[in-house]
């Protein structure tokens, strides 16, 4: 009985996560529907013509045929059995697209959030050291325009700046052409991670320096710092040490809390940059209205964001005690 | 500290080699479009034509002066006639995978486009096709078909291996190897990841000794023309086909590395032009369509807004083309005129100095040569009276679905030719290809009989002249009662390093085999 209800809370939780993918599925698809043109046009278009009989016969074999809501009930049996569909325009399934695109798209969002983590928290801390310095003005400008600039106009300055003007880094894609062996290869990679990375960072940076910069000058102001201060301790140990380690915790916070959204702004850097992910994917697919693999896109995002909440819950009841305490 | 330098150091190193190592044997060919699949027989497309023409080998070739050129076949005999075409074929050709390429893979290969391509006209009068021996096949036409032999040309007829894409295999729009391709071209398909690039390599095998010369070749696609032209300036890429945008050509012709050839392709005759309503008030006035491109002045489209990149296309059919008619009315710039017909049509101005209001469309991916056109009509009509509200579509689909359904006025389309009239012109000026929901059937509903005679009677006649002077009386008919006011021709230019020669051109420009493309 005790294991039982212990199991609850996470049944429960566990219960919510199917629904709410089955509602994001089942919207999503409607939301499809409503964009005018079938992905039979598209192809068609491409094909620069076809017959009635070939338009028929491409809609019938991709069952477009049917009913909205039929073609709805029959997605949503595919997806519960774990079959994404296949792709009208790509030809091949669903998932094997997917999974042949996440890495590019995990290896860029995580590098992207490396950088603003630890830029935008040292821009922050240094700026919180002297609140009406120059440095912490400079931050606050930086914060402001890194905010405020659309994410694919910072792309194409860097692109025009770093690939063009002076060009040292790659102007598209993931690695060259004609590809490097052995380490090589992976310096490569990072060789053209580099501006589509740092692009998706500025917002962020921006927003973790404004946040690190808040709480910092918060907890700077707080008794124990006095303490520490006045124990004579140097003004880096102060900052770095006991300031820091408590100013973070809004930060991780938002580390989890921000997933969803690196996430989207991964959708417009890859179109910028032709990074191959799941971003560029995406933005192919709504164009061509290759509707199986939108919907295995934004399914698999709903699943992302819905896990990075979940480890963000866990987090919390493991850093903080009153939180485990108010449940039980 | 020292590792971030080592690694930075490291990284520019990288940089630099990529860089310089120019594999002499490879290129790397850069492009907007994703192909579906590689099949050329059930699927067109300048993006599945490109590789494969070079995935697949065809009967014939073409040259320069639309001729007909050996290839898998060595000779080919038309009937008196007309109704029997015979072709003798190579006894050593091989398919990649090892197997030899016989009469019967070239019936199968026929049946399969008659059945399946969209072009539908294109084999149409095929009746049965024999196969008597391994090297002879031999064509039976229901009516003669003098599209026929450019029809078999490496862009419109891949020859495919029986064995891999026959009934056994299953149906061929799912077969596996549209994405896996085996064909006996010169190059063979080594790997596809959709939506990034395409890896061909030599094959060692082919037919003609001595080719191809390259080894391998990627394709490596860009999401949208700005990066790619970015890509090609910094060297990345070496070569870029279907180049049209006035804007990229103008900078990159002043780019000292770089070799813009424009003079191929005419056999894809792309044109980009102005399509009436011709069932909708007032365009159903032909007084009225013609009003509207006498108040056009198409040079100043030509010269000024497309910087005198894109040649004027007079009528339907390219200027490039053996059968086209230079002779047509050319609409030279008239606003009295324009302002008479409207009045003529008792289109009088009212109070506000304005005639009617038409809508015009275009799609938001077509700047240059679409919402800039119609920008510039927008004010010109104005002088004449008439208002015009543009409608972007937002993509192709939207757009599309608006045309097939006959839901617009006027529109900016873009139509390509396909090398014979029969399967690129024919389609947008019989009436009996009036069809509602398909995107260039006629959908500017135009209905003349003496056009459907004339174009019937050029699709059967076999001699050169006749047809010549059929399609003529055509041309000046479609051109004076104006279903369409043609602009120009869509210049598909091959942008490339210098350094890298025999790149392909002829009539079918960069759709044809790069047998003979390499670094000098």
């Amino acid at each position: 009985m005790d294991i039982f209800r212990k199991m609850t809370p996470t049944l429960t939780r566990l219960l919510e996560a199917f629904l709410l993918v089955m509602a994001v599925v089942i919207l999503n698809f409607l939301l499809i529907q409503l964009a005018p043109g079938d992905p039979v046009e598209v192809i068609v278009g491409e094909m620069g013509g076809a017959s009635e009989e070939l338009i028929a016969q491409l809609r019938a074999s991709y069952g477009l045929d049917r009913p909205v809501l039929e073609q709805l009930f029959i997605y949503l049996g595919k997806v519960l059995t774990g079959d994404l569909g296949y792709s009208y325009y790509f030809n091949t399934p669903v998932l094997d697209l997917l999974l042949q695109r996440m890495p590019a798209t995990i290896l860029l969002v995580l590098s992207a959030l490396v950088v603003a983590v630890v830029l935008g928290t040292f821009a922050g801390a240094l700026s919180a050291k002297k609140p009406d310095g120059m440095g912490s003005h400079l931050v606050t400008l930086f914060s402001l325009v890194g905010y405020s600039a659309p994410v694919f106009w910072i792309g194409m300055m860097l692109l025009i700046v770093f690939a063009s003007i002076w060009p040292i880094f790659p102007v598209s894609g993931m690695y060259s052409m004609r590809r490097p062996d052995g380490i090589g290869y992976y310096l490569d990679i990072a060789h053209h991670l580099v501006l589509p990375s740092v692009t998706l960072a500025t917002i962020y940076i921006a927003y973790y320096s404004r946040l690190a910069r808040t709480s910092m000058i918060e907890v700077l102001g707080q008794d124990y710092i006095r303490t520490a201060r006045a124990k004579g301790l140097p003004e880096n140990k102060v900052i770095w040490k006991h300031g820091l380690k408590n100013g973070l915790i809004p930060i991780v916070t938002m580390i989890g809390l921000q997933f969803g959204q690196l996430f989207a702004g991964a959708v417009l850097v890859e179109t910028v940059f032709n990074w191959p992910g799941l971003g560029r994917l995406a933005y192919d697919s709504i164009l061509r209205r290759d509707y199986p693999t939108l919907l295995g896109i934004l399914l698999f995002s709903a699943v992302l964001v819905m896990i990075a909440n979940a480890l963000t819950d866990i987090a919390y009841r493991r850093i903080d005690p009153r939180m485990r305490r108010a449940k039980a | 500290m020292k590792h971030w330098k080592s690694l930075l150091a490291a990284t520019c190193m990288s940089a630099l080699m990529t860089g310089s190592a120019l594999a002499e044997g490879s290129l790397i060919v850069g492009s907007v479009g994703v192909p579906r699949h590689f099949n050329g027989a059930i699927q067109s497309g300048v993006y599945t034509f490109m590789p494969s023409s070079n995935i697949y080998a065809s009967p014939l070739r073409y040259s320069k002066s639309w001729e007909p050129e050996p290839y898998v076949a060595t000779a080919w005999e038309t009937s008196e006639d007309g109704l029997t075409v015979t072709l003798t074929l190579r006894d050593d050709v091989k398919f990649h995978d090892g197997e030899p390429l016989t009469a019967s893979d070239v019936k199968f290969s026929i049946e399969t486009i008659k059945a399946n391509h969209p072009f539908k006209t294109m084999l149409e009068p095929v009746a049965s096709v024999e196969a008597p021996d391994d090297t002879t096949v031999i064509i039976h036409l229901a009516h003669p078909h003098p599209a026929l032999l450019l029809a078999m040309s490496p862009v419109l007829m891949p020859i495919l291996p029986e064995h891999v894409y026959g009934a056994d295999a299953g149906d061929i729009q799912q077969n596996p190897a549209n994405l896996a391709p085996v064909g006996a071209g010169p190059f063979k398909f080594v790997e596809y990841k959709q939506g990034e690039y395409y890896k061909l390599a030599k094959n060692e095998d082919f037919f003609i000794e001595g080719k191809p010369y390259l080894d391998e070749i990627y394709v490596q696609i860009f999401p949208d023309s700005n990066s790619l032209i970015l890509a090609l300036e910094r060297g990345d890429v070496d070569m870029v086909p279907f180049v049209s945008s006035p804007r990229d050509l103008k900078r990159l012709s002043d780019n000292a590395d770089l070799v813009i050839e424009s003079d191929l392709g005419q056999a894809i005759g792309p044109i980009n032009w102005l399509a009436y309503n011709t069932k909708k008030a007032p365009l159903d006035d032909v007084r009225v369509r013609k009003a509207i491109n006498y108040a056009i002045d198409r040079d100043f489209i030509v010269n000024v807004l497309l910087q005198g990149q894109a040649p004027v296309a007079p009528g339907p059919i390219v200027p490039g083309s053996p059968l086209a008619n230079a002779n047509v009315e050319n609409y030279d710039l008239d606003i009295d005129k324009a302002n008479a017909l409207l009045d003529e049509a008792g289109l009088m101005p009212g109070a506000d100095g304005m005639r009617f209001t038409i809508t015009a469309d275009t799609t938001n991916g077509s700047e240059e040569m679409g919402r800039n056109l119609l920008d510039y009509m927008k004010s010109q009509l104005r002088k004449v009276g008439v208002n015009v509200e543009i409608r972007i579509a937002p993509d192709f689909p939207t757009w599309a679905k608006r045309i097939s359904n006959y839901d617009y006025d006027v529109t900016i389309d873009k139509v390509f030719n396909w090398g014979d009239p029969v399967i690129g012109v024919n389609r947008t000026y019989v009436s009996s290809n009036i069809r509602p929901g398909v995107i260039w059937s006629n959908t500017g509903q135009y209905e003349n009989a003496r056009v459907d005679e004339l174009l019937a009677a050029a699709a059967t006649e076999t001699d050169q002249e006749k047809r010549k002077a059929l399609y003529d009386e055509f041309q000046e008919i479609v051109v004076d009662e104006t279903p369409i006011y043609f602009l120009n021709v869509i210049p598909y230019n091959t942008v490339y390093k210098k350094g890298l020669i025999g790149i392909p051109d002829g009539i079918w420009g960069a759709v044809s085999p790069m047998d003979d493309l390499r670094w000098e």
